[in-house]
């Protein structure tokens, strides 16, 4: 490569990630200004972010988002891991049909979904519950293809096959197999799955508000209407929370190494 | 002929299943089979059939009342910001894939771009909408700081809380998801095609003339249809910018839904929806052959 054309890339490189990262940098910078600041032009204060704890249904709304998250990545997994991988070994055929469905979710948007589900969810509340954690049902629906891209990535890079035939002609059974012969094997894939499915909860508005339910997101709009800056306080957390999940996410997430049975020899 | 042969005849055929012995082993799909069928193929199903419902019976004129002005304008409204976006997103997502590829494949900065990207392509909603307003509303960081300095974005009328400032606000989350999208197209192209070029006597604009231009396209096109589908089906971010009116179709489908007005509200909501499930499948379908295309010549 000739000298000055890579002089002329590193000018490139430099001025686009400069620029299309200040857009992206910048209004998130501002929130924090927004929602430090003070009665008076210029100064400071923190009084937004310790009123947080003083509005009751915020704090309700806090607990019931951290609850629905919680929820809906173990019932996601519980859901899915074992069908993936009942698939993957006993019901190949069905394994279009599984990622058909699974993917549905992006082309059936979250606002034509809950058309649908508005007279399900009338159903629930009647039989079953009325409570906001009713809103899992839901949400399990909108993190499967994010959760079913996860776990395919985990569940392709071992050899499932070979691992529970192997667990199989020692005696294990179905249920040994799947709990500690495929699952320790694909900790990092579930581990990812859970972390983005916690991440799409924490941030869902859409179904929640049009089904009169108040999560996190929720909350935090009808706040923003009497104290923007408390709501504003309230979004940076969320989101330096979402942060965190998803950086601890893209350094623990790799692909699952194959150490596990190199080991045993 | 003996049945010993036929038999394995049928298991060298179907060497995964080994099933004749389990025929129960189907039922192990049942439990996320059911669940899906009632929270997502029930509800689409719900959707499908109350688009057609009028009164007791079914018919089209759910359909008829779409073409009134104001439902027309939403539809325009919404074509032009998820194009807008789809063309804005992807010429600077590309830009910005294009800048992490040609660095280090493993270094930090790609890294933290990625999952930056990761972020912020998912960031969207209320909180989306509220950094917007901290930051160019008219108290916001930006506004103020270039009011101090003669600047007056507003001069011709607050842009923010209509269509111009949706699609600043959806270039946000439409540019991290081009990154994501479109650097595996990037990484496909091989140094050794650009060594070929320039040992045949081509230059640069040869180069992205004739070969990386023609192979980086479907996935470009691709990539922005996808941007497309994206824009034309988020409701969170301008619900929570633009609190009336109807000025996308997202918003009219929430209006149809909880208006109190007319019988029909629900089932007029369902032809929305399902007008909008059409597009949205039309664009990924393309968006899917497109992909295939892509992955002819990379990775």
């Amino acid at each position: 490569m000739s000298r000055s054309r890579r002089a002329r890339q590193r000018l490139f490189r430099w001025v686009v990630l400069v620029l299309l990262g200040a857009f992206l940098l910048v209004p998130i910078g501002a929130m924090f200004e927004f929602s430090t600041r003070g009665a008076t032009a210029g100064s400071r204060t923190l009084a937004s972010w310790t009123a947080i704890p003083t509005y009751p249904d915020l704090v309700a709304s806090i607990v019931a988002s951290l609850q629905l998250a919680v929820i809906t990545s173990l019932g996601v997994l519980l859901l899915l891991v074992p069908t993936m991988i009942w698939t993957r070994l006993r019901l190949p055929w069905l394994r279009p049909i599984l990622e058909f469905i699974c993917l549905l979710p992006l082309t059936i948007p979250a606002i034509v979904l809950v058309v649908g589900l508005a007279p399900t969810y009338r159903w629930v509340s009647y039989y079953l519950s009325d409570s906001v954690l009713t809103l899992a049902f839901a949400y399990l629906i909108l993190v499967l293809p994010f959760t079913y891209r996860a776990l395919d990535a985990g569940l392709s890079a071992i050899d499932i096959k070979t691992l529970s035939e192997a667990a199989r002609s020692l005696g294990a059974g179905w249920a040994t197999v799947m709990l500690r012969i495929i699952v320790p094997n694909m900790r990092s894939a579930l581990l990812n799955a859970g972390l983005l499915s916690v991440a799409l909860v924490l941030g869902e508005y859409t179904i929640a508000n049009l089904l009169n339910f108040h999560n996190l997101q929720v909350a935090i709009y009808h706040l923003g209407r009497a104290d923007a800056g408390v709501s504003i306080a309230v979004a940076v957390a969320s989101l330096l929370f979402a942060f965190l999940i998803l950086t601890v996410l893209a350094f623990v997430g790799r692909p699952p190494s194959l150490v596990a049975f190199s080991e045993d020899a | 002929m003996s049945s010993v042969e036929t038999t394995s005849v049928r298991t060298a055929g179907r060497p995964s299943s080994g099933g004749r012995r389990l025929p129960l082993s189907w039922v192990g799909a049942v439990p996320f089979l059911g669940y899906v069928g009632v929270f997502l193929l029930l509800p689409t199903v719900i959707v499908a059939v109350g688009a057609f419902t009028v009164g007791d019976g079914y018919g089209l004129s759910n359909f008829n009342e779409l073409t009134q002005p104001f439902l027309v304008r939403s539809f325009e409204n919404s074509v032009i910001l998820s194009a807008s976006t789809a063309l804005i997103g992807g010429v600077f997502g590309a830009l910005m894939a294009y800048a992490v590829a040609i660095g280090n494949p493993d270094g930090i900065l790609r890294r933290l771009v990625t999952s930056a990207c990761g972020v912020l392509a998912q960031f969207g909603g209320v909180t989306l909408a509220f950094a917007f307003i901290a930051t160019i509303a008219q108290q916001g960081f930006v506004t103020l700081f270039l009011l101090q300095h003669g600047i007056d974005i507003y001069a011709n009328g607050i842009w923010l809380f209509k269509l111009p400032g949706l699609v600043l606000v959806y270039s946000y989350f439409q540019i991290p998801l081009m990154v994501l999208v479109f650097l595996p197209a990037l990484d496909g192209i091989r140094p050794q095609w650009r060594e070929a070029t320039e040992s045949l006597g081509g230059g640069t604009w040869h180069y992205w003339r004739y070969v990386a231009g023609p192979l980086l396209l479907p996935a470009f096109l691709g990539s922005s249809l996808l941007l497309f589908a994206n824009a034309f089906s988020a409701y969170a971010t301008a619900a929570a910018l633009i609190n009336q009116g109807g000025i996308v179709v997202p918003l009219q489908i929430a209006n149809a839904m909880t208006s109190e007005v007319g019988l029909h509200s629900a089932s007029f909501a369902s032809a929305l929806a399902l007008a909008m499930v059409v597009i949205v499948a039309t664009v990924m379908v393309l968006y899917s052959l497109l992909q295939r295309r892509t992955a002819r010549w990379l990775r």
